[in-house]
């Protein structure tokens, strides 16, 4: 049996497909950096990340598919679950091993379960566009945060770049502990050690939040509960848009 | 300005807000510019969903729910005794902000009753939008109603600041219109509907000669029908729509099942629910002429003039029109595909692109979304023949799809014991 382990970044899995093709061998299972599965037989073949090694995977794919496939194997990887790596380097060497473009191919599994990901993770994403709740802090800047099922808040950092312009927030991820920070002028990567905030349910502390903040996540839930016509109420339909796992961060849904 | 008194006002102008299905913040896409807040994504994006299981995308409210119309139909009429309030303009445009910062909506939705006379309210309700646009450097998504009556000057400046107008016209027949709606005429709905598409078209040919010349109603302009608060006919209902997306480039025309909001007037049917299926039903037939290629007239006509509530109109259609399948999946042209039932746009997307790579069979169509248990009767694909609409006979067809018990893989190794037992079917 053939086990690989990388460093579970995406130049890493690349890098992994790279080595694979240069050593004629390939994986029946990949080990993800931390986490600390052990072998009972056999070695694992570890991979060291190589970013020119990764760049011309990046290229392989773009010139045998297109670069739209190559984007869509990174907000795959995005996925994070135990499988994907395995999927994706099966998936890359479909893309890789045929002279036609096999992305469109949909009479074959593999195609067919990457696209099925991939949309899993694209609705995610939307997902953040969609329930992210900002609250306004004392100091005039906007906190939001969330534990999304997949890692997709890269995903969906230029959405909110764009509209938010003119005020500096930060969207943090409560499960994958990391967030981004807009200052006005860039988006950063930021980790917090000491966060005020109750994993609960999003909230910052009272002490942090701006004064009208809790009259606006009231006036919020009372347009939430004015908007609803009693005589249609369709408890399934809400709960199949709206998941459950979001409400705890929702104003219209509790906190309060 | 915004204080706790606005809680009160909030609850009274957003539950009169309600009936107004729309909620679509498509259509316009537009960057945030330098310094502003907000920009208009091409698809919309709804933020939350309310217990009723309808989106909730923009803040949808009415400037006032005074009105001098007594339209039999409308919650607000004004012989309805509701508390009435209204917000001030700087109060709707503050509270847009500030939810608008917040992301709890895409944008704002604004109505209002009628104050004094249509010119009046559609004023005030323009200065909403100015403000938005102007004071605030607000470019996220606006929608705004147009009042039925109001003058071409003002719905040309309306146009000009907001993404959406629309005008509803909620009663399908002039003859209906009159008997519930006395103020109204069918005149008055489809002038400003008129003044919309002529200044869209105008705005269009005048952007192909200079780049920068002023939008107007970027995202087109929509409306709504209430249905089942008259005898209107889904034929009628359909006939209507079909004219309002061709002659009138309507984007949406929204259906509401019509509420009995108003019991009492006698003039309205005794509903104890709403129309729900009727309504779903319409929706359906809607996407079929908006994005399956299918005329009104195929999906229902003068002899047939309701919707089957039991099954969709595509499945219908496919019905009465036996004789046009089995369609072969891996060779049938594109909108030959868009008609099987149990196939929408995006399998027809899947099986153009998979099907030039190998002959595809039951078990790829299923793997890319084809709901088989409605399209086996219909299609032929790359394997063994199965018992489709021709052998079979449609009111079999029918009387399968209905009996869910019978449905699945094996609905046509069933057969062979059901079919006896059913000799007279309607």
């Amino acid at each position: 049996m053939n086990v690989f382990s990388f460093d579970n970044t995406f130049e890493g899995l690349l890098t992994l497909v790279f080595e694979c093709y240069s050593r004629k061998l390939f994986p029946d299972e990949i080990l993800s950096g931390e986490g600390s599965q052990s072998i009972l037989f056999g070695s694992t073949t570890d991979i060291v990340t190589d970013d020119r090694k990764a760049e011309r995977v990046w290229n392989g794919i773009v010139s045998r598919s297109s670069e739209d496939n190559a984007h869509r194997i990174y907000r795959v990887f995005l996925a994070g679950l135990p499988d994907t790596p395995l999927l994706l380097v099966k998936y890359i060497r479909v893309i890789i091993d045929s002279t036609k473009n096999e992305e469109t191919n949909f009479s074959l599994p593999v195609v067919v379960e990457v696209n099925k990901l991939h949309q899993k993770v694209c609705r995610e994403a939307q997902r953040i566009h969609m329930f992210t709740r900002f609250q306004k802090t004392v100091e005039g800047s906007y906190y939001a945060s969330y534990a999304p099922m997949y890692d997709v808040l890269p995903l969906c950092i230029p959405h909110f770049r764009d509209r938010f312009a003119d005020q500096p927030w930060i969207i943090y991820d409560l499960k994958r502990n990391y967030g981004f920070l807009y200052d006005l002028k860039t988006v950063s990567r930021v980790v917090f050690d000491d966060l005020k905030v109750n994993s609960q349910n999003g909230q910052l502390h009272a002490s942090l939040q701006s004064e009208d903040e809790k009259l606006f996540q009231r006036l919020w839930k009372q347009y939430f509960k004015s908007i609803c016509i009693e005589e249609r109420r369709n408890d399934k339909v809400h709960r199949q848009f709206l998941p459950k796992r979001f409400w705890k961060y929702l104003p219209e849904k509790g906190v309060l | 300005m915004i204080s706790e008194s606005s809680l009160e006002k909030l609850k009274i102008l957003a539950g009169a807000a309600k009936y107004d299905v729309s909620c679509a913040s498509s259509g316009t896409k537009r960057s945030n510019t330098n310094g502003g807040i907000g920009n208009a994504t091409a698809w919309g994006i709804c933020h939350s969903f309310a217990e009723d299981g309808r989106c909730i995308s923009l803040l949808k409210i009415m400037l006032s729910n005074y009105c001098i119309y007594d339209c039999a139909y409308c919650y607000n009429r004004k012989s309805n005794d509701i508390p009435r309030t209204s917000f001030t303009p700087d109060e709707i445009a503050n509270l847009t902000i500030e939810f608008y910062r917040r992301n709890y909506i895409e944008g704002l939705f604004l109505s209002s009753g009628v104050l004094r006379n249509p010119d009046h309210t559609m004023e005030q309700m323009v200065s909403v939008v100015k403000k938005l646009r102007i004071e605030h450097r607000y470019n996220g998504y606006i929608h705004m109603k147009t009042i039925p009556g109001a003058s071409q000057q003002l719905v040309t400046e309306a146009g000009r600041w907001a993404d959406r107008l629309s005008v509803n016209i909620e009663i399908p027949t002039e003859n209906n219109l009159k008997i519930l709606a006395p103020d109204k005429d069918f005149k008055s709905v489809l002038e400003p509907m008129k003044m919309i598409s002529t200044g869209i078209l105008e705005s269009k040919e005048e952007r192909k000669k200079y780049r920068n010349a002023p939008l107007f109603s970027p995202s087109g302009q929509s409306t709504q029908l209430i249905i089942g608060a008259t005898n209107d006919t889904d034929h009628t209902i359909l006939k209507l729509s079909s004219a309002l997306y061709t002659r009138r480039d309507l984007k949406r025309v929204y259906y509401s099942g019509y509420i009995p909001v108003n019991s009492y007037d006698t003039r309205l049917p005794a509903l104890i629910t709403p129309p729900l299926r009727r309504e779903h039903r319409l929706y359906q037939a809607d996407w079929l002429m908006r994005f399956y290629g299918f005329r009104s007239d195929e999906i229902v006509s003068t002899e047939s003039p309701n919707l089957d509530l039991e099954l969709d109109p595509k499945v219908t259609w496919a019905l009465r029109n036996p004789h046009l399948f089995p369609v072969d999946v891996n060779t049938a042209d594109p909108l030959m595909l868009l008609r099987i039932p149990g196939i929408g746009t995006k399998s027809v997307q899947l099986i153009l692109m998979a099907r030039k790579h190998n002959r595809l069979n039951s078990s790829h169509l299923k793997k890319m979304g084809v709901v088989m248990k409605r399209a086996q009767f219909f299609i032929t694909c790359n394997e063994l023949r199965s018992q489709n609409v021709q052998d079979l006979k449609p009111e079999i067809v029918r009387q399968l799809l209905l009996d869910k018990k019978s449905l699945g893989s094996d609905a046509s190794v069933q057969l062979k014991l059901f079919y006896p037992m059913m000799p007279a079917l309607k």
